[in-house]
């Protein structure tokens, strides 16, 4: 496989899978059952659905987030990617390898190795000391005691541990004991981090500092992650790509704007009301048209002729090769006389934003000004503007 | 409480009411039982009992065929008893030597020591006062015995009953296979080990070592095998996604998070191991129970009493000390 493939593959690919918990798993994969609820299955064959038919790719680097409430089947996604459960049928390919199709030898050397797992009841050794505790991949692979506390030793530091590898872990508080399950992950520098509702075992507040830490973390270290959690609001700001998940099924997968915009349907709907949308929301997806468009160089009487025709409440004036200077509403237009009067507003214009920028700081800027704000692309192309009635309108209806 | 029932209003339950109520549960069992007293008297006296003998009878068959396996086993394999009961006499004696040989100051204070690091002080402390007054009673040679013969009973059903216990945890066969065998084990009174004990070793300590690990291996194994299997599950999965092997799993996971339980097991073991030193006495194990025994029958209750105390004075000693251990690894 060429490394272009790869890259278009995914390191995580996952297609049409499906896991049946029963005696007779097979059954629910027969032609004519197919169509079948997972309540129907269950009540005429006794198996249960978990998985159904899913399929995703993640790309290197991305953190793709999958969510749902309990009984979803994230959990076990998850764990089917590296066989702690066996999935029914489908293919997992993991940098370009079929991982169900390994043996024993093949699928520990891939757990040591390739890919790790922090959990939501950190699953720690409760007999052994922190920096144990940390090395414990390593330990398996047979690798020194000197070495593997070395390592260790860097990523307790590295997750804000450094002084407590000697204390047992039940002198830890729960934050801190997941630092420790995060650190054993990284120990084994996996490429891969599989990521069970880390923060979901712990408080509200140290729940928002880990998820904190974790982006701070990810910006370091830049691994490819697949998260598991019950909350949209730690989904869209953790993850670049969400699956939403009901009934062993993906409902939606999409950007966290994706998703919150538009949702597919009601049971979406109603996880993304709660989500604070000046969170994910940023001003390309919220921007409207600017009124009118012009060239600055325009004369002040034209410009005048051109708003009344167009019926503009303000002008966005641009230099000749597009790029955005200034701009000015219709009120200071009337109010100017000449050129003078008109160069002086634009430049009191607003400066602009990227079309990237969270609503969050937009809101700040507009409550200073009146005027609205040109919003640019990634190549300082104009792209719309904001103004206050669109950044209203998208923090009530989140459009 | 009253209730609505196709617009008829109820009145509420009395108290009798709700007795009478409970009492229909029992309207099945007293039918039965009376029908049956009925019956029972209505056979005897129609004269009918005298065929109420059961009509089958194999016993003298199994019997006989216990007795044969039993005296096929010691002719074919009597050379192997015989070496085995030799090498425990050998390995008890020098024991039982040894113990005798260490001063009494000197074992005291190691079991101070002992008593003190795995437990506590006061256990220490106590268990040191029980052996003063076990020396005072003049039982300190009878006491050393013992000891030395449950050592050997309970690193014998150690030894056996661990690794039982493990393949139990790994295989639901097995265990399964292994159930009835360990409930006839705890269920068959003591002193019948004690006879297969005398027809393969003959008399003497080696019968009793046998009839004492037989008789204590159960708990071993059983609380091995749970302490195994109720490892809490979310780590030994946290083992497996890092790429355990089954090996590393159990020794590194499984048997280490088991610890308390498998220790309440050999403390288990421990304390049927020295329930069962007086019995032992019967086939000529020496130590306390030869004590205890002899007392009896020569009718001198207050020696017998003093063995007996003496007995529960090590009991009290030995379960101190592995209870101390148990909880300060589960702190």
């Amino acid at each position: 496989m060429t490394n272009d493939e790869k890259n278009i593959k995914g390191l995580i690919k996952v297609d049409n899978l499906w896991k049946v918990f029963g005696d007779d798993p097979s059954i629910a994969l027969e032609p004519e059952n197919l169509g079948k609820s997972r309540a129907e299955l269950q009540t005429e064959f006794g198996q249960v659905v978990a998985l159904r038919d899913i399929s995703f790719n993640v790309e290197r680097g991305q953190t793709f987030v999958v969510m749902g409430l309990s009984g979803s089947g994230k959990s076990t996604l998850v764990r089917c990617l590296i066989r702690l459960i066996e999935s029914t049928s489908g293919n997992i390919h993991i940098d370009g390898q079929d991982v169900t199709a390994f043996d024993d030898v093949r699928l520990r050397e891939f757990r040591r190795t390739k890919i790790a797992m922090v959990f939501q009841n950190f699953g720690l050794l409760p007999h052994r000391n922190v920096i144990d505790n940390a090395c414990y991949g390593l330990e398996i692979r047979g690798i020194e005691k000197d070495e593997r506390y070395d390592t260790a030793q860097k990523m307790l530091d590295l997750v804000g541990l450094k002084g407590w590898e000697d204390s047992k872990v039940n002198e830890l508080s729960g934050g801190m004991q997941q630092r420790v399950g995060l650190a054993r992950a990284l120990v084994v520098e996996p490429e891969i981090l599989l990521m069970d509702e880390p923060f979901s075992g712990l408080d509200p507040l140290i729940r928002r500092q880990m998820r904190r830490e974790l982006a701070d973390l990810q910006k370091e270290i830049q691994k490819t992650m697949v998260f598991i959690t019950h909350d949209l609001d730690e989904a869209v700001s953790v993850g670049d790509k969400i699956a939403i998940m009901r009934d062993g099924e993906i409902i939606q997968m999409g950007t966290p704007e994706e998703i919150v915009l538009n949702p597919l349907d009601d049971f979406v709907a109603e996880f993304t009301d709660d989500v604070s949308k000046e969170k994910i929301l940023n001003l390309g997806s919220i921007c409207v048209t600017p009124d009118l468009v012009q060239n600055r160089q325009m004369g002040v009487d034209e410009l005048k002729i051109h708003m009344k025709n167009g019926n503009a409440d303000h002008i966005v004036f641009v230099d000749a090769p597009g790029s955005v200077v200034g701009v000015v509403t219709r009120t200071n237009i009337e109010l100017s006389h000449n050129n003078e009067d008109l160069q002086h507003h634009i430049r009191k214009s607003p400066p602009t934003l990227n079309s990237n920028t969270n609503i969050k700081d937009a809101i700040s800027m507009m409550a200073q000004s009146q005027t609205p704000i040109p919003v640019i692309g990634k190549e300082s192309e104009l792209i719309g503007v904001i103004t206050q009635q669109c950044l209203l309108q998208a923090l009530a209806t989140g459009q | 409480m009253s209730e609505s029932i196709d617009g008829e209003v109820r009145i509420p339950k009395s108290g009798f009411r709700i007795l009478f109520g409970k009492l229909k549960n029992l309207y099945f069992p007293i039918t039965v039982v009376t029908s049956a007293v009925l019956l029972s008297f209505m056979i005897h006296g129609s004269g009918f009992d005298s065929a109420l003998d059961f009509p089958l009878d194999i016993s003298t068959e199994i019997e006989r065929s216990i007795d044969d396996s039993i005296d096929w086993l010691v002719v074919s394999c009597g050379g192997f008893f015989d070496a085995v009961s030799d090498a425990i006499k050998i390995v008890l004696g020098k024991l039982q030597d040894l113990l005798n040989w260490i001063p009494w100051p000197i074992v005291m204070f190691l079991v101070f020591i002992t008593g003190w690091k795995i437990a506590s002080l006061k256990v220490g402390i106590l268990s040191v006062t029980g052996l003063i007054i076990l020396a005072t009673f003049n039982l300190w040679e009878p006491t050393m015995e013992t000891v030395a013969i449950m050592i050997v009973s309970v690193f014998l059903s150690i030894l056996v009953g661990i690794p039982s216990g493990v393949l139990s945890s790994r295989s639901d066969r097995f265990e399964t296979a292994l159930r009835p065998v360990l409930d006839t084990m705890q269920t068959m009174p003591s002193f019948v080990y004690l006879v297969p004990g005398i027809m393969l070793f003959g008399l003497g300590n080696t019968a009793a070592i046998f009839a004492t690990v037989l008789y204590a291996l159960p708990p071993c194994i059983r609380l091995t095998n749970l302490g195994i299997r109720q490892v809490d599950y979310s780590v030994v999965e946290a083992g497996k996604a890092f790429g355990s092997s089954e090996m590393q799993l159990l020794f590194k996971i499984q048997i280490p998070m088991a610890i308390p339980t498998i220790m309440a097991g050999i403390n288990q073991t421990v304390m049927m191991a020295l329930a069962m030193s007086t019995i032992a006495a019967m086939v000529g194990a020496g130590g306390l129970g030869i004590e205890v025994l002899r007392a009896m029958g020569q009718l001198r209750e207050g020696e017998a009493v003093l063995a007996g105390c003496a007995i529960v004075i090590l009991a009290i000693i030995i379960d101190r000390i592995s209870q101390g251990y148990i909880e300060k690894r589960t702190q």
